[in-house]
């Protein structure tokens, strides 16, 4: 664990600092990794494409091609199917999403803050602790998670899926390492001497600088939340609490479910196709964001 | 990681002693104020879980008579259970095979962003990354249909060519479609930690080298990796520890292969058909305890080597 300069511009620092100059292009290099990235698009084409079909051409024509334009009426049946559901999964998702980085950033913020800068007794320990959770395998922790909510009679409730996602060891110590960067002590030193609370340091002087580094952590918090499956799949029972993933995913059983269901390929499939858009132009516009924060945690761990 | 915490300020003059211990004392209760709320919550998540469902492991429900301590016997007979012991060893195979090839395609990828001698290399990171903002069920219905003999592609083209459906969802080849997936959504992220941890190189380090007239190939081999060890095992336990946890891909591969995955594809599926369908919250505690000891051990196993190897370079 060694902890260098937290720098929460690489991307930028791209063409400021250290890349030198150009090298001779390698075209063998650059037309192998093209290649390979066309794998990784791959599916996302193929669900562009499929998205626009009826559930008839899905069958009957080349899937890695388009057919008659259907889009537009897939996208209604996916909207209006059994009362409009998709949307009620759709707003939930947003919700879980929100209220757990919001509030998992904060708390990471808060405590990362206070492990940085206030030298108090336990606080070793307590870090320590926390430090050691890094490793527990939280998917495993799900089922034990499940069995105590069960005895407290908290599942299925959205409590169920926001309190286990609140918490991040990895944010904490994320943002204790920034914070002993990004704050100088002398700012917290001069504001007590000017007679203002710690607290209120906290909120003015140090919730503002370590902005960069805590919507990192809501980032990924966004993206745990955004995309979690087994929780929610795990604590919920009525289908008005979903969020996207496990609506989704049983919507897309009933379909190979056969019997007269066949037609819903179409709906799961630009269902899916909708749930994917938020994040994906979160992530093209956020780039700075998130690399810094790839970064941050790689480079420190 | 103590060197981290600044040192506080000396201003321990005696005669102003008790005004300087009143600060300390407000210092002490703002750290506490700010520490509180996330400790309370991971004490409740994360503690209290771990204990409540240790406790429930040491206990057994009987036909008759209702629950009844049963010490280690549901751990005993996990370690029996073929279910899931080939749970876990499916999991051994599919990180001896998987994880090595996403890290190496991911170190790759990363190399070649960084050799500043690809066209287009923004982009290619971009793209290689963006599967990791699909959701997990997304990927593997995506990844699914594609498979699938129905209308997946690669059926319609050996369907063409008048062979049968490719062996996508057969016992051996399900391990490989799922091995797929979970490399497809993965490969970026691995390669953006890797990517960042090659960027925090300081270039004198191989500018001398290159100087020299080292190809960039060597450069790469002989002072990068080495300079980016941490980074490297960080991803290779971040792998292990989303091995043995897989859940998403089989449980929703169950719809299309009911036969092949069954109940017990993954521990993790084979813990939630236990708690859930069997309703055996007991022995579905144990096994989630029995599992995280596996994954903890494992990624002991990895730094240990790590740091031999270290040691031995």
């Amino acid at each position: 664990m060694s902890a260098i300069t937290t720098d929460a511009r690489p991307a930028e620092a791209e063409t400021v600092g250290r890349r030198p100059a150009r090298k001779p292009t390698s075209w063998l290099l650059t037309v192998f990794v093209l290649i390979c990235v066309g794998y990784f698009l791959l599916p996302l084409f193929w669900l562009v494409v499929a998205s626009t079909k009826s559930n008839a051409d899905l069958f009957s024509s080349f899937g890695l091609w388009f057919a008659n334009f259907n889009l537009f009426e897939n996208i209604k049946t996916v909207l209006t199917f059994q009362d409009g559901v998709y949307v009620r999964w759709a707003l939930n998702s947003v919700f879980y999403a929100v209220v757990t980085s919001v509030g998992a950033a904060f708390l990471a913020t808060a405590a990362g803050y206070a492990f940085a800068k206030y030298k108090f007794p336990g606080g070793t320990a307590l870090f320590a602790i926390i430090l050691g959770a890094i490793m527990v395998p939280l998917a495993a922790l799900t089922v034990p998670t499940y069995l105590l909510f069960a005895r407290a009679q908290l599942t299925d409730t959205y409590w169920a899926v926001i309190l286990p996602s609140l918490v991040t060891p990895f944010g904490v110590f994320l943002m204790r390492v920034y914070a002993a960067d990004a704050v100088d002590t002398s700012l917290l030193e001069a504001g007590r001497v000017d007679g203002v609370g710690e607290l209120r340091i906290f909120f003015t002087i140090g919730l503002r600088l370590m902005l960069p580094g805590s919507i990192t952590v809501l980032l990924f918090a966004l993206v745990a939340s955004w995309n979690n499956y087994f929780l929610p799949l795990i604590m919920l029972n009525s289908p008005e609490k979903f969020p996207l993933p496990v609506g989704l995913a049983q919507w897309a059983s009933t379909a190979t479910g056969g019997s007269g269901s066949q037609a819903l390929f179409s709906t799961v499939i630009t269902g899916s196709l909708l749930s994917v858009i938020p994040l994906v132009v979160a992530f093209l516009f956020l780039q700075r964001y998130w690399q810094s924060g790839l970064a941050a945690g790689g480079v420190k761990a | 990681m103590s060197t981290l915490v600044d040192s506080e300020p000396t201003t321990a003059v005696p005669t102003r002693q008790p005004r300087v211990s009143a600060s300390k004392r407000r210092q002490y209760g703002a750290a506490y104020v700010l520490v509180l709320p996330f400790f309370v919550i991971f004490v409740a998540m994360i503690i209290v879980p771990l204990v409540y469902s240790g406790y429930l492991s040491l206990f057994k429900k009987r036909l008759i008579g209702g629950t009844s301590f049963a010490g280690f016997e549901n751990y005993i007979r996990a370690l029996q259970d073929p279910l899931f012991l080939t749970g876990v060893g499916r999991m051994a195979i599919f990180l001896v095979i998987q994880v090595p090839i996403m890290i190496a395609l991911s170190l790759f990828f990363a190399l070649a962003l960084d050799s500043g001698m690809m066209r287009l290399a923004k982009f290619s990171r971009l793209a290689i990354f963006i599967p990791y903002a699909v959701p997990g069920v997304v990927a593997t219905l995506m990844w699914g249909y594609l498979y699938g003999p129905d209308f997946g592609p690669f059926a319609q083209v050996t369907k063409a060519l008048g062979f049968g459906p490719p062996p996508f969802f057969t016992p051996i080849g399900m391990l490989f479609s799922i091995m797929n997936i979970v490399s497809w959504a993965f490969i970026g992220y691995n390669m953006i930690l890797i990517y960042a941890a090659l960027r925090s190189i300081p270039t004198e380090l191989y500018e001398a080298a290159r100087v020299d007239g080292a190809s960039e190939a060597r450069i790469a081999w002989s002072i990068k990796i080495p300079a980016i060890r941490p980074a490297l095992l960080l991803t290779v336990i971040f792998s292990v520890i989303g091995t043995f946890q897989l859940f998403t891909e089989p449980k929703l591969m169950f719809s299309l292969a009911p036969n092949v995955i069954g109940t017990a594809w993954s521990p993790n599926l084979y813990a939630y058909n236990i708690s859930f369908v069997n309703q055996d919250a007991n022995y579905a505690a144990a096994l989630a305890f029995l599992l995280g000891i596996v994954i903890m051990i494992v990624s002991y196993v990895v730094q240990l080597t790590n740091q031999r190897r270290e040691r031995r370079s």
